[in-house]
């Protein structure tokens, strides 16, 4: 097979620039937008209201901003894992059958580009359009924060904040590609949405029960262990590696390394290897940002697996109706 | 050599063990509307979008211009315009918008875009709603828009899949008026279509389309001349009707009588006009209607099929 001439990104920019606006402008992003703003919202006043009585004792208050919780609320956190995927899957649910149903793929692609560009740039225009709005939402706490704790953050806590971003934006690229497969795969927008929405129940909400339970049936705990209610370690390896499956598990750790600068490991941790550790003392920012490098790169990995699958499934594809 | 703008050899595309195109020719010169004529599953599509490189070929050679769908597809795709069957646009876009983007797809610079968009859309009789949302607009405006496209492309080859599939028979004809025009720009067009009479109006030569094969290609006359035997069919009215169809197979030149209603549908191998009344009117009839008809590419369509189907042809 000879090879095809001309770049493959021909045109990525023209489409990236089509599909940012259309993000930006739909009535789909603001509806989205302030669901987040309103949920985020809660969460963070709540958080402030706690906050103000601790001001003096903790050193990354602004951290705490994104992190505490107080029953009913959720932390914002929690409110952005469950949240990002919703996002995403709004964005490109029907980003490509949707060119196809309006019939204005065969002429997109009668034009001198490749369907790499097209694909390319409808998903980075999802990744900038959320990394718009969480970065906005970002800048809201922020400032929420500095005015009413009155302290300005440390140099440290908004670089820890940014990483939290650059994850949060990863988190949102893999549920961007997922439904970008799903919109690739399926005809019908629809079904394209209910099954990407499907996929993130079974990963965000049940995969931790059946993790729990897979495990536990393969390494079944001991006469021993149960009498002394220790658990299993092969069992609780297991455990830990299989939920790093899911998207979710990954952005709570690596959310958790870099949020709360005391985490020193994330999964089991033996006494041997805390031999010698200062307990509760935080680590600095490169040893977080290293702790947590896995969980991020899986991420990544992640969304580019998937976009791979994606342009391998449409490059295959029939454009004809 | 030169003047061909598409040359096609020995196309194949299969699914599978289905063939849907099994081996077609094709030379196209610039300037020429070529027809591309045939029932639904024939083949048509599947041939435009092997042209394009939107589709893999199985087998065969595609020359456009002087590239390979398959080795350059954007040099291509740069020098063919393509309307495809039902076009759909960006209905919360103006029509202006809507092109303005195929025309950064297409690499335009924007000042030479914003030209090349004012005037395909004043050709096409859409600038007086080219900052109305498409959402507004009638299929007819729809589909001129989709012709507004390839001449704003400025394509050396247009490729109209079913343009006027769908239309009313005003649009239908503005919109091949259109494609009259392109033909004068040098422009080869290439048109699908199922809808024989409307294709006849514009094309210069077609070809029949059946099974993946072209089963017969050539300009209508041709045509007729090969599928019905003879080039020249007259239909005939007269009264009493009693005797008129012995009658007039008995002119010499008739080849064949058929009855078509109230008329008699007489298939000539030369003019034979005068001796068909004399016959009439010496026959002790009242000669009612004599009229020249033009061979129909319907006529030949229909009866191609039906002598396939009864095996003779």
């Amino acid at each position: 097979m000879a090879r095809r001439s001309g770049s493959a990104f021909t045109g990525a920019g023209t489409v990236f620039l089509k599909e940012f606006a259309d993000h930006l402008g739909g009535a789909r992003v603001h509806v989205l937008e302030w669901l987040v703003i309103l949920t985020g919202a809660g969460a963070v006043y709540t958080a402030i209201q706690d906050l103000k009585n601790t001001t003096g004792q903790d050193p990354f208050l602004f951290l705490r901003l994104f992190t505490q919780a107080r029953e009913p609320l959720p932390s914002f956190v929690l409110v952005l894992d469950f949240l990002i995927p919703l996002i995403a899957i709004a964005l490109a649910f029907d980003s490509v059958n949707g060119e196809f149903n309006r019939r204005t793929l065969s002429r997109l692609l009668a034009q001198p580009i490749y369907r790499d560009a097209l694909l390319l740039g409808k998903f980075l225009s999802g990744l900038a359009a959320i990394a718009v709005a969480l970065f906005t939402l970002w800048l809201l706490i922020m400032g929420l924060g500095l005015v009413t704790l009155g302290v300005p953050p440390s140099g440290e806590e908004v670089m820890r904040g940014l990483a939290f971003l650059v994850i949060a934006i990863a988190y949102g690229g893999v549920w961007l590609a997922v439904a970008m497969l799903c919109s690739v795969v399926f005809r019908s927008a629809a079904t394209s949405a209910l099954t990407a929405l499907g996929i993130w129940l079974l990963v965000s909400v049940l995969w931790p029960q059946i993790v729990q339970f897979v495990s536990t049936e393969i390494y079944p705990p001991t006469v021993m262990q149960i009498v002394f209610g220790q658990p299993n370690p092969d069992q609780l390896m297991l455990q830990q590696s299989l939920s790093r499956l899911s998207p979710s598990t990954l952005f709570g750790e690596s959310v958790l390394g870099i949020l709360h600068p005391t985490t020193r490991a994330l999964g089991l941790v033996f006494m041997s290897q805390l031999e010698g550790a200062v307990m509760g003392t935080p680590l600095p920012l490169s040893q977080s940002l290293l702790l947590v490098w896995p969980e991020v790169t899986g991420l990544v990995a992640a969304a580019i697996i998937l976009f791979v699958i994606t342009y391998v499934v449409f490059q295959r594809q029939e454009v004809r109706a | 050599m030169t003047d061909l703008a598409i040359s096609a050899a020995g196309l194949r595309k299969r699914y599978g063990a289905v063939a849907a195109v099994d081996g077609i020719d094709l030379a196209i010169r610039r300037g020429e509307i070529f027809g591309l004529l045939g029932p639904n599953g024939a083949g048509k599509t599947t041939t435009i979008l092997m042209l394009l490189g939107l589709t893999d070929v199985t087998e065969g050679k595609i020359d456009i211009g002087g590239f390979d769908p398959m080795r350059d597809p954007l040099e291509v795709k740069r020098r063919v315009g393509y309307l495809p069957d039902s076009v759909g646009f960006y209905d919360n876009l103006t029509a202006r918008q809507n092109l303005g983007y195929t025309a950064r797809l297409a690499g335009f610079a924007r000042a030479d875009a914003g030209e090349r968009i004012a005037a395909s859309l004043a050709r096409t009789g859409l600038a007086a709603v080219a900052d109305h949302r498409v959402g507004t607009y009638s299929r007819g405006m729809r589909q001129r828009l989709g012709l507004a496209e390839v001449l704003m492309k400025g394509a050396e080859v247009a490729i109209l899949d079913e343009p006027t599939s769908g239309l009313d028979p005003e649009a239908t004809f503005e919109l091949l008026d259109m494609i009259r025009g392109m033909k004068h720009d040098g422009t080869a067009v290439l048109i699908s279509s199922h809808l024989l009479d409307r294709v006849q109006a514009v094309c210069d030569r077609v070809a029949l389309f059946n099974e993946g094969h072209i089963v017969l290609e050539g300009t209508v006359p041709e045509l007729a001349q090969r599928v019905l035997g003879g080039g020249y069919i007259y239909e005939v009215e007269a009264e009493p009707e009693g005797e008129v169809e012995r009658v007039l197979a008995a002119v010499p030149g008739a080849q064949k009588v058929t009855r078509d209603g109230r008329a008699f549908r007489i298939l000539a191998e030369r003019d034979i006009r005068a001796d068909l009344a004399r016959a009439v009117v010496s026959s002790g009839a009242s000669l009612l209607r004599l009229a020249d008809m033009e061979p129909s590419l319907d006529t030949v369509y229909r009866h191609y099929f039906e002598g396939r189907a009864h095996g003779t042809a």
